[in-house]
């Protein structure tokens, strides 16, 4: 048999997977202990305040934790990244990993979305009693009849995610280009329309006339809203790591995975809005 | 290849000690931490399994003392545990793990250190499961709400468990990203898809069902635990949700599920009847496609496990076709394995007893789920004992069949000892009559309306419920000869060489020592 040399890297010995996971344990089990062993969400609409929480530093310590090992294990991978361990295949390979986790996310989202689908369509909220057997839900008592209107700040917040979007393609033409000057003022108007986003997202929650426990329109809601939401925050997050490393000229027009990385989750939270303002906000309101 | 580079010449230390082990970017070591955590984890489900036949050895109260929620217990526990933390990882972490690289011809795994983070994962996931099983979480394996909800379960059982699942999850979503990015990216020179070993092809169909399945379960039990602990009513019908949405959620992941359980063992049968027959697989491409079909049919049948639910003639109408077809490719890797068999020099060495007693046991499963596939059946067998024997013939001992076949058939590359033939042949036979008398017997007490998750039942059933329990204490009796067979080899077994199987072998693996070096083909990789 004929042999020849490879050019995969082989990743040296770490800590980070034994010490991450045993932050999970305490993420965990400090989850656990916070939720408590209040049994005041029998039935809905109960008043969230009486639950008997537990405390939730255990929880927040994990978390710490967790978050402190992804720093650490990212930064062993830019240092690997810039000792040369990351040639041409090897990005393909980091590409892949990154368009494989992204579908994972999609088929995440797909739950929340089954949620929606599974009381909104036709022939499912009929015999629905509690919801007044209408979409939306029409009902009296606790479930208040409110919904979000698609046409207020959902559509202001439709055109400042879009525009991101336009805004970091431009920040990825510049860097292509090696012109860093503009990637960075790209980035930057990026990442502050994603906060911008973010902000109004919670002033909505924040005016919004019902509660998460206020039944199935509430819980659908907020669930589908939230997870992106936080995935906004994330992205965001990955959106001021490149643009660090694009001050400190990590990137170059042909190596530059992380931005590429960053770009393709920042688009995937964008097409995810666009499927909720069409789907939740305007078709599940009208 | 035309990539400059430094990576591949880059000079790596082997590391020793405890370091090697908890800190291992090294797809053979992690493969091997998977298979001993897998061990571990499957004497925990066999001990529950057992204490389960103890109780319904009999009828009346046994050995739990009346105590049927523990009972509920043991069988949730029993289920979650062999699932997640003994078929998954035995066959994806340590085979796949030890094998899918070394038969591409590939250094490592594409991300060596995620790779570690898959297998740490298991342990908070393990624990959770263990916590869950302190604080009697007894809503069955599939913990469908109301009973998984506050109403049915008010303590924290369900919620260590929806944690447990989770971290569970994560763990295989990364090994999932893992292997596609492995066998897409890192296969020598020559060794295209379509020449690709059948145990590679299994895992990869594998972990694209894990990697698209896995999240919507997620996404499920996020929502039963807000439902829990936060006050959302997705399925509590008193806010306008609907228990069926979890049972949806839960079976579009829970269907592919069971051919990940059994997918790795089909590519692994198909190698060890190859080798055995001293002949190439009958139908390779067939084989794989036939995979690859089951793959994407598995995600179009879920509703079949719901038949008794409550659904419209017309679904149960579609979901009952589209289960039937699965029988036809699953039908061309029966028939294919017997054509690999016919007229082919057979040597009935361990594993292909194994592999022989796997498709037997698969067949006989696969033969019951067409009877179970056809709905209007399905409402008198639904939830009885014949759905017990189903499942147990099908993802659960023709999956641990595949897993010892797939041990035996490897042992001597991966720990570079012969374990004794008499015993290995000793541990199949025990295990064959045990296996096939505890559930056989199980399809005529589900036919006679035994119904399943119950720890007590009239005199009428004690008969083939006490074979029943015989059967399981047989095979527990195989487990401890699998354990000394394991020890003797270890310790005092005979040094093996590259290739005990002779001209049948022809996989990659079998042109390196055993055990392979540290670095199996050195800094370089094969030309196929």
């Amino acid at each position: 048999m004929k042999f020849e040399k490879h050019n995969y890297h082989l990743v040296d010995p770490s800590p980070w997977p034994l010490l991450g996971s045993l932050a999970v344990i305490i993420l965990a089990f400090g989850a656990v202990h916070y939720f408590g062993t209040g049994n005041s969400f029998v039935s809905p609409g109960s008043d969230p305040n009486e639950v008997v929480r537990g405390s939730m530093t255990p929880m927040l310590i994990g978390f710490t934790l967790v978050i402190l090992t992804m720093i650490f294990w990212w930064k062993d991978v830019i240092k690997e990244s810039h000792s040369g361990f990351h040639n041409k295949i090897v990005q393909i390979g980091l590409k892949y990993g990154m368009v494989l986790f992204i579908a994972s996310e999609v088929c995440f989202f797909v739950a929340f979305f089954w949620a929606f689908f599974d009381v909104s369509l036709p022939g499912q909220y009929e015999w629905r009693d509690a919801i007044g057997g209408a979409w939306p839900p029409q009902g009296e008592g606790y479930l208040k009849p409110e919904t979000m209107h698609a046409w207020g700040i959902p559509l202001i917040n439709t055109i400042i995610l879009l525009s991101s979007g336009g805004t970091l393609t431009w920040a990825h033409h510049a860097l292509r280009k090696n012109n860093r000057k503009q990637l960075i003022i790209g980035l930057i108007v990026t990442l502050i329309l994603g906060v911008i986003f973010t902000y109004l997202q919670a002033y909505e929650y924040h005016e919004a006339k019902f509660g998460i426990t206020e039944g199935i329109y509430p819980s659908t809601f907020y669930m589908a809203t939230g997870f992106h939401g936080f995935h906004v925050v994330v992205g965001s997050t990955f959106l001021l790591v490149c643009l660090i490393r694009s001050i400190q000229g990590h990137f170059t027009p042909d190596h530059h995975v992380g931005f590429e990385a960053a770009a393709w989750y920042w688009h995937f939270v964008d097409v995810v809005w666009i499927f909720l303002f069409t789907v939740v906000y305007w078709w599940g309101t009208i | 290849m035309a990539y400059s580079t430094t990576a591949g010449h880059h000079a790596h230390g082997h590391p020793t000690g405890w370091k090697r082990w908890l800190f291992s970017t090294n797809h053979k070591d992690i493969g091997t931490m998977y298979l001993i955590f897998a061990i571990v984890a499957g004497l925990t489900g066999l001990g529950m399994s057992l204490a389960m036949r103890a109780e319904l050895a009999e009828p009346g109260l046994q050995v739990l003392g009346g105590d049927h929620q523990l009972y509920n217990t043991l069988i949730s526990m029993h289920g979650l545990i062999m699932i997640f933390a003994m078929v998954m990882p035995a066959m994806i972490g340590g085979f796949g793990n030890w094998f899918v690289p070394i038969m591409i011809g590939a250094p490592d795994m594409a991300f060596p250190r995620m790779n570690n983070i898959s297998f740490w994962l298991l342990i908070p996931g393990f624990l959770c499961m263990i916590m869950a099983y302190q604080h009697q979480m007894g809503s069955g394996w599939t913990f469908y709400p109301p009973l998984s909800s506050k109403v049915g379960h008010p303590g924290s059982g369900v919620d260590y468990l929806i944690l447990g699942v989770h971290i569970l999850g994560a763990s295989s979503i990364l090994g999932a990203i893992n292997f596609i990015t492995t066998i897409f990216n890192m296969r020598a020179p020559g060794m295209t898809l379509h020449k690709m070993p059948l145990f590679v092809w299994a895992i990869l169909v594998t972990v694209f069902l894990l990697l698209l399945s896995l999240p919507v379960l997620a996404g499920a039990i996020t929502m039963l635990l807000t439902d829990r602990n936060f006050g959302t009513s997705f399925f509590d019908p008193a806010g306008g949700g609907d228990p069926m949405l979890f049972q949806h959620l839960f079976w579009f992941f829970g269907h592919p599920e069971v051919y990940v359980l059994i997918i790795p063992g089909f590519g692994v049968i198909s190698h060890i009847v190859s080798t055995f027959s001293k002949k190439p697989i009958f139908g390779y491409l067939g084989m794989a496609y036939a995979m690859v079909a089951i793959g994407v049919v598995g995600f179009a049948v879920w509703a079949h496990h719901m038949y008794t639910a409550g659904m419209d003639i017309d679904t149960r109408a579609y979901f009952n076709a589209a289960t039937l077809v699965i029988a036809v490719p699953t039908g061309i890797k029966i028939f294919s394995w017997l054509a690999t068999m016919w007229g082919g020099s057979i040597s009935f060495k361990t594993p292909m007893l194994w592999a022989l007693g796997f498709i037997f046991l698969f067949t006989v499963g696969g033969v019951t789920g067409v009877v179970l596939a056809n709905a209007g059946l399905d409402f008198a067998l639904h939830d009885t004992y014949y759905v017990v024997g189903h499942f147990h013939y099908t993802m659960s001992i023709a999956a641990v069949f595949g897993i010892f076949g797939s041990f035996y058939y490897w042992f001597s590359k991966m720990f570079g000892k012969e374990y004794s033939e008499g015993l290995g042949k000793l541990h199949f036979w025990l295990t064959f009559i045990g296996v096939n008398l505890t559930f056989f017997p199980m399809h005529f007490l589900g036919l006679a309306g035994m119904p399943r998750r119950i720890p007590d039942y009239p005199d009428a059933y004690a008969g083939w419920h006490s074979i029943s329990s015989i059967g399981a204490y047989i095979s527990a009796i195989g487990v401890l000869v699998f354990l000394y067979l394991v020890f003797k080899a270890l310790l005092s077994g005979k040094k093996a060489v590259a290739n005990p199987w002779g001209e049948g072998a022809t996989t990659l693996e079998w042109t390196v020592s055993s055990p392979p070096p540290f670095h199996t083909f050195g800094d370089k990789v094969p030309k196929t």
